[in-house]
């Protein structure tokens, strides 16, 4: 989460609330939004890591507002973020290590392995489909965040095709 | 109790390659209830076009029994199976298999109209599946002159003609990009909704989802068949599930 926010203060400095909301408007339901406390410790670190600096700014008739924004330590860190390479998203191999492993030591059969595995990816495709739905079509950042995991189980049903060939 | 719409019987099919039998189905026992959605998955040269097309009486069984709505099929002629899949199966094949000197349009309507359906139906009923899958602007043109995603469409379009309470395809989506899938996945889900039955052989992820059950072969044998439920139970799913956001 710390570059997202990082990035959202490089636009303008913001209470950590606002950041929340700016979180939400831009993924829509797609992605899980963080609680506003997981958002304050990552302020909280980014503070004591230099990159973040808060002020408490005055209201009137309510408590003060504590308002962050970057530091040119904040904005360099955000600039190597952007241009290093990006590793590719989780990969699940935790499944292959059971597929590989498991028949080895009598813990339990490959097809059952892979006939599991199989429902749990169409499982989670109907959830896709199902979120998608929900959706608001004009939000093209939710939709292709759904597009793109269903392209990865897409690779993940095909691997287990690929495995069940040849291993079986 | 109603019967299923499909009930195989230790169902088998043995190519005969020269000398070589190639069994392709080896003993499938499946029974599918009216109104079910039905994936077929399973890597390549596991059966699953054999099968299929054993079900809508394209590709003939070596042994075992297929039975329709509770009627006999494995044992009915060519004649009989033609008006079988007239009355209540459509067919999608994986090479389209439409008719070359007849129009997209003619393609659509000529089921319906064999069936008994009056011109005007048939053509309401064109008009309306060319429309859902984009293909409005195609009605006049040759299948040579379409795209292989376009004629994947029209074979599908054709296969709805009657509103066959049994709709079989063997991977629909195959040749479509994403767009056009959407409009075939769209479709499919209301022919779903509609009540009728849908068995379909696929590797697609997204027409996979839409199915409530999934039947794996390897191997010319069914090796797996289940429900596909959700995966959370709880009511909000989001992509956190599949791909991690960094930071
Ligand atoms: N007409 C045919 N003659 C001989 N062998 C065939 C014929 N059609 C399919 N086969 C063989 O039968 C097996 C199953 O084929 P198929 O049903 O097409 O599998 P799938 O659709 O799962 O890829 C394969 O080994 C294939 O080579
Ligand atoms: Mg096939």
């Amino acid at each position: 989460m710390r570059p997202l926010l990082m990035a959202l203060l490089a636009k303008e400095p913001a209470h950590g609330y606002e950041l929340k909301q700016a979180l939400e408007q831009i993924f829509g339901n797609a992605y899980p939004s963080p609680n506003i406390g997981q958002i304050y410790v990552t302020l909280g670190r980014l503070e004591k890591d230099g990159l973040v600096r808060v002020v408490d700014v005055e209201q009137s008739n309510r408590p003060n507002k504590k308002v962050y924004y970057l530091t040119a330590a904040g904005r360099e860190s955000l600039d190597t973020w952007v241009d290093e390479p990006t590793e590719g998203p989780r990969v699940r191999d935790d499944f292959f290590m059971k597929l590989v492993l498991a028949p080895m030591t009598g813990l339990a059969d490959r097809m059952t392995l892979i006939n599991r595995q199989r429902r749990h990816y169409l499982a989670l495709i109907r959830d896709l489909n199902e979120l998608a739905e929900r959706i608001d079509p004009e939000n093209r950042v939710a939709l292709l965040l759904v597009e793109g995991a269903m392209l990865h189980l897409q690779a993940d049903l095909d691997w287990l095709e690929r495995c069940q060939e040849d291993l079986s | 109790m109603t019967s299923p719409v499909v009930d195989t019987v230790n169902l088998v099919k043995i190519y005969q390659n020269g000398a070589v039998p190639v069994p392709a189905v080896r003993g499938v026992d499946l029974r599918v209830a009216a109104g079910e959605f039905v994936a077929i998955m399973g890597p390549s040269g596991s059966g699953k076009s054999t099968l299929v097309h054993m079900l809508g009486g394209l590709e003939a069984r070596t042994s075992g029994e297929i039975w329709l709505d509770g009627q006999r099929a494995d044992t009915l002629n060519e004649s009989a199976w033609a008006l079988l899949r007239r009355k209540k199966v459509g067919f999608v094949f994986q090479f389209f298999n439409l008719v070359a000197n007849m129009t997209v349009a003619d393609n659509v309507e000529l089921p319906a109209l064999l069936a008994g359906a009056s011109a005007r139906e048939a053509r309401q009923r064109r008009q309306y599946l060319l429309g859902e899958l984009g293909l409005t602007d195609r009605a006049d043109a040759a299948p040579s002159q379409l795209a292989g995603g376009e004629q994947q469409r029209v074979a599908l379009a054709r296969a709805l003609a009657n509103k066959p309470s049994l709709l079989l395809a063997d991977e629909p989506t195959g040749n479509l990009d994403s767009r056009n899938t959407r409009d075939v996945l769209r479709l499919l889900g209301e022919v779903h909704r509609d009540g009728q039955t849908v068995i379909l052989v696929t590797h697609d992820a997204r027409v996979a989802g839409l199915a409530d059950r999934v039947v794996a072969l390897f191997d010319g044998e069914i090796v797996d068949d289940g429900t596909i439920g959700m995966a959370r139970r709880r009511p909000k799913a989001t992509v956190g599930d599949v791909v991690e956001l960094r930071g």
